[in-house]
């Protein structure tokens, strides 16, 4: 049978990548960060998953404002790595595990979440820098990934509370796979950032490290922030930190908490990354 | 029914809500298209000549040509699709953040580094933001 072993929540800033790719990881700005991290790529390896789940957004690559799906999944053998606008990351494709995939559409659907199934799709930084910042640079991922993308770009972006209920979904359909697995999942985005308008550049420290806290002993109390309250308190971007509910709802009720790493600022955003043991 | 929105009481912020994704949705096509190299090379080429390829007002005509970050935001550009006008001019993410708050560079970073801009003031339109006269 197959079980949910751990689960990672983790910002996906692209200047992480940036910084990884161009070998600028060791330089002052960056040092302190990949160096208070290492324990979480320790803990993460000792865990050995067989799979991922990786909760995530697209960021206008894979899927444009012409089609835009609250929640999707993608069950492709392998995904390509994204074209942004200056060229894919040299980074390893992104291996897929399909039968684990269309199993979990199978009974999310009838779970009644209602996925949009991808067979084709480009995976981008969203995906892509949070494999980076707990595996660092392998010559190949060390696991098989299921991508599973929410639309956090147009308003409204699902509900806490549905996101976390979704994570719950996962979980029994996980549990309810015949395989030997060990799975981990990833909620990704956050933390407090704003990209745009006149108040970009808003870091909300008091919040993130509220939230940090919730997502370990209460995370139902987190389920109750509405999205205005997201976007006023945690900035316009701080929104996707709903995907982080959706991974810690497929965490069971008690989770064990592994590793906690909050830093500010990596380029316009508070990072954070929080490695949780399912129990 | 229409959805409240309370958000626009949240000072200096362009919620891509369903407004403003009706007006945009060309101008952000259009931004998206450059994710393509052989679409990047021919919009450097001649940026008017590539715009008329896509149904823009000339009011978002205008702010892409300008370069008017923040004026792309207020037509109905989105941010994640905006930014790709920028990555083809070789402009970072918070390069571009500093500009739409009209910072300069390195006062901009600055910021960031010393932990960016602070909630104190900044999160209702009534209270005059940080740094601005009431």
């Amino acid at each position: 049978m197959a079980r949910i072993v751990g689960g990672i929540a983790c910002s996906h800033v692209p200047a992480i990548g940036v910084a990884v790719d161009k070998g600028n990881d060791g330089n002052p700005y960056w040092k302190p960060y990949f160096e208070r991290i290492q324990p979480a790529r320790e803990w993460l390896a000792k865990l050995k998953p067989d799979v991922a789940i990786l909760i995530y957004n697209d960021h206008a690559n894979a899927l444009s404002l012409e089609l835009i799906p609250t929640f999707l999944l993608g069950t492709a053998a392998e995904f390509p790595i994204a074209d942004e606008g200056f060229g894919p990351r040299p980074v390893p494709k992104v291996i897929g595990h399909p039968r684990l995939a269309w199993h979990l559409v199978e009974n999310l659907i009838l779970d009644e979440f209602d996925m949009t199934i991808a067979n084709a799709m480009p995976v981008d930084h969203g995906l892509t820098v949070p494999l980076t910042v707990t595996c660092g640079q392998p010559a190949a991922w060390p696991f098989e990934v299921i991508p599973l993308c929410v639309n956090v770009i147009q308003y409204p972006p699902p509900t806490g509370v549905r996101c976390f209920k979704l994570g719950q979904a996962i979980r029994r359909a996980v549990e309810d796979f015949p395989e030997d697995l060990r799975v981990v999942v990833y909620g990704t985005g956050g933390m407090s950032h704003q990209l745009q308008g006149e108040r970009a550049g808003f870091v909300n420290q008091a919040f993130d490290q509220s939230f940090l806290d919730g997502m370990v002993d209460d995370p139902v109390r987190l389920t109750q922030i509405s999205h205005t309250q997201y976007m006023r308190e945690s900035g316009s971007e701080g929104i996707e930190m709903v995907m982080w509910l959706a991974m810690r709802g497929a965490l069971g009720e008690h989770v064990r908490e592994a590793f906690r790493y909050y830093h500010v600022p990596t380029s316009n955003t508070a990072a954070g990354l929080l490695c949780l043991d399912s129990e | 029914m229409s959805a409240p929105r309370d958000y626009e009481s949240i000072p200096g912020t362009y919620v891509y809500d369903a407004e403003r994704g009706r007006v945009g949705y060309h101008l952000n096509m259009f931004c998206m298209s450059l994710n393509k190299p052989e679409n990047r090379a021919a919009f450097k080429a001649d940026e008017a000549a590539y715009l008329s390829r896509f149904t823009l007002t000339p009011e978002q005509k205008d702010a892409v040509l300008k370069r008017d970050w923040l004026g792309m935001l207020r037509v109905g550009g989105n941010i994640y699709y905006t930014i790709k006008i920028a990555f083809c001019d070789g402009l970072t993410f918070q390069d571009v953040a500093g500009m739409m708050c009209g910072m300069p560079k390195d006062e901009y970073a600055k910021m960031m580094l010393a932990g960016g801009r602070t909630p104190v003031g900044n999160l209702y339109k009534t209270t005059p933001r940080a740094g601005e006269k009431s």
